[in-house]
């Protein structure tokens, strides 16, 4: 038998059928679905007098539009409670597990997945959002999908395919201290760019990775789709089966033994063969900054703002005049030399326990500076948020000036009432510094929960590992 | 779905790399649960000068009259040229449900990101992507000749322009005949149902804890 990468293994084991052409039927195991993207999908559903396929591999969440101070109200917003009102009744009427707004459990779906063992490596999980690519970090073959698609797994639990071109992105060597998966996954952007990974599905391997716990990996498999890829993954080891013992969905006892003999061989082959593959050395990582309104707009901290005028292709160019223009930002400043008003640690890509951690240690017993209006931080779920109360962390950054809130994807997209007003320049552990993506005419730098936290403190961007050294 | 087999009509330019679909339809309109009615709020904040919520009268709003979608010589267009990467970003559907609104039935760039791609074949707005000098002449030609207009055959799988000249494109037989039919690829999927069923049947043997959803 020939040689296999972790994709096409996990392509192979859920191909129900393929045409001539390629055309492949994929079975689709957990189905993610929360408020925004799936209302026209039950709807579509009943138009056509059809019933879900396979009601207990759906786990839904409202998330995007949940508020995250006091819910003891309700969603004031009208349109956003009908909203997350019509996928209770969606779930309630069809049977689906739903964790509702007041739920302990609730939170940003691509957190709460992982954390309740309902994503488990050798699956296929899906759902109406393109960050679903964060849940490849445990061996699966995790993507986003449009609401159509919806539709199509709620009725048949499968989805037509075609197959992608396996891309490796290797990364080895020890990242510096104050170094993390996200700035990682941004200088990865940089190099390969928005589109790099179009039409692939990204294997990330490597020592870095190894060595990354799973939150690590989360971060880094949820910015794939930054990086074109629908799909990103990582192979399953010893830390994957560690995360995964002891939680909710995942499988105990003789059933898990069986279950881990069939995840050790969630792995390319050694001499299995890549379309591409891209490497980048760990050691050469300094912490990232995005300065425009695409996440390939990257710089490390010790850089400055690009010059639009040395770049050669003039759509480029005139893009990235666009994008300092939007972002009031002149070629040749030091990233340093940018003082954001706004602090948002949160989301999909960095809302986990241990991004809460790394934020909280880069306060060191300071104060949010004078010139920051606000500074948030939302966790990721209302498990992560107990976890982090446990250990004291929200009393610190109380102390320190942030707000403490509950759950969600909150300003990350600014749907709720969590958002930058015109002109707001905002230290953001989110995954998008597109135009208006936090608020229109906000401006959003990408960093991670250690950078935000440190522009927090200082009132601009720092180099934290020089902080560290 | 709406079938696609043959369309002439007017070129609009979006000379933007990496257009993403935040930009193409703003999250504030995704709060409704309907497919429809996006049309007015496509490009909402490059085309209006104040900001939109849902719900507000377009004609009282202050337009870009910078932006493209508002230059009178493409108020008719249905043919939307783009760059690079076009529709990356956040997987709403909305993005295409927006466009076909306001009357775009093709898109043409150079590449697409592929959840935009797939959302815009689900829906009948048919996205072509062509070499980058293809794409460039077409911008200049758009540019110089007011109400350019080019005729899109699905079925030939070629675009004609006024000069004569054809670019021929290429499309995934599957697509093609899903968008000249117009087929529903749920009923198209269910033909297949017993397959599935016996696929799943195995699976629940090989590997029953994926099916196992107690907690
Ligand atoms: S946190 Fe942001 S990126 Fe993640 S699911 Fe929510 S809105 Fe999307």
């Amino acid at each position: 038998m020939s040689s296999k990468t972790l994709y096409d293994k996990l392509w192979d084991s859920h191909l129900v059928r393929q045409d001539e052409a390629g055309t492949a039927l994929i079975y689709i195991d957990r189905h993610l679905i929360h408020e925004v993207t799936s209302p026209q999908a039950f709807e579509g559903l009943r138009l056509a007098g059809r019933k879900p396929w396979r009601t207990d591999s759906i786990l839904a969440v409202p998330d995007h539009n949940v508020p995250t101070t006091d819910r003891s109200l309700g969603i004031a917003d009208p349109i956003s409670r009908l909203q997350v009102e019509t996928l209770d009744q969606n779930c309630a009427e069809l049977g689906i597990t739903e964790f509702l707004m007041n739920d302990p459990r609730q939170g940003i779906v691509h957190v709460i997945g992982p954390e309740q063992g309902a994503t488990l490596p050798g699956m296929t999980v899906v759902c109406g959002d393109s960050h679903t690519s964060t849940h490849g970090a445990f061996g699966a073959l995790a993507f986003g999908i449009g609401t159509s698609d919806v539709e199509h797994v709620l009725a048949t639990q499968c989805l037509i395919l075609k197959k992608s071109k396996n891309l490796e992105i290797r990364v080895d060597g020890q990242l510096a201290a104050g170094v993390s998966a996200k700035d990682v996954v941004l200088a990865i952007i940089g190099r390969i760019g928005t589109a790099g990974g179009t039409g692939s599905a990204i294997e990330f391997t490597g020592t870095t990775l190894r060595a990354m716990s799973m939150e690590g990996r989360m971060t880094v498999c949820n910015m794939a789709i930054e990086a074109g890829a629908r799909a990103g993954m990582v192979a399953v080891d010893d830390t994957t089966i560690n995360y995964l013992g002891g939680r909710p969905y995942a499988p105990k006892g003789e059933l898990l033994d069986r279950a881990i003999e069939s995840w050790r061989a969630l792995h390319s082959d050694p001499d299995a063969r890549f379309a591409r593959s891209v490497t980048l050395d760990a050691g050469l990582v300094l912490p990232q900054v995005t300065w425009g309104t695409s996440p390939e707009m990257v710089s490390a901290i010790n850089e400055v703002v690009p010059d639009p005028d040395d770049e050669a292709d003039s759509v480029k160019r005139d893009g990235m005049r666009r994008a300092l223009d939007y972002m009031d930002l002149k070629p040749g400043t030091a990233i340093t030399d940018i003082h954001p008003d706004h602090v948002f640690i949160g989301s999909c890509t960095n809302a986990r326990i241990e991004d809460l951690r790394a934020a909280a240690a880069a306060i060191r017993g300071r104060k949010v500076a004078a010139g920051i209006k606000q500074a948030l931080v939302v966790p990721g779920s209302g498990l992560v948020k107990r976890q982090a109360e446990t250990e004291g962390l929200d009393k610190l950054f109380k102390d320190a000036g942030f707000e403490w809130r509950e759950p969600g994807c909150s300003m990350c997209l600014a749907m709720n009432a969590d958002r930058l007003a015109p002109g707001d320049r905002c230290a953001s552990t989110s995954n998008r510094n597109f135009e208006g993506r936090q608020g229109q005419g906000g401006r959003t730098h990408l960093v991670s929960p250690a950078m935000a936290a440190a522009a927090a403190v200082t009132g601009h961007f720092t180099d934290i590992c020089q902080e560290q050294g | 779905m709406e079938k696609f087999d043959k369309h002439h009509g007017v070129v609009m330019p979006l000379d933007r790399h990496n257009v993403d679909t935040d930009a193409i339809i703003p999250k504030q309109f995704l709060k409704s649960i309907k497919r429809s009615g996006f049309g007015h709020n496509l490009f909402d904040e490059w085309r209006y000068h104040d900001h939109g919520e849902p719900g507000m009268d377009p004609g009282s709003r202050e337009k870009n009259l910078d932006f493209v979608l508002n230059h009178p010589r493409y108020q008719d267009a249905t043919i939307l040229l783009g760059r690079h990467n076009f529709g990356c970003g956040s997987s709403r559907e909305h993005a295409v449900w927006a466009l076909m609104d306001h009357g775009f039935r093709v898109v043409i760039a150079p590449s697409f990101a592929d959840i935009f791609f797939n959302n815009a074949l689900k829906n009948g707005l048919l996205p072509i992507v062509l070499d980058e000098d293809d794409i460039d002449q077409l911008f200049t030609a758009v540019l110089e000749t007011p109400g350019y207009r080019i005729r899109v055959d699905l079925p030939a799988q070629q675009i004609s322009l006024p000069n004569r000249h054809t670019i021929h494109f290429d499309i995934d037989p599957f697509h093609k005949d899903c968008q000249i039919r117009g087929l529903d690829d749920i009923d198209l999927t269910l033909q297949h149902a017993a397959e599935i069923r016996s696929f799943e049947e195995k699976r629940r043997l090989t590997a029953p804890w994926l099916f196992n959803n107690q907690n």
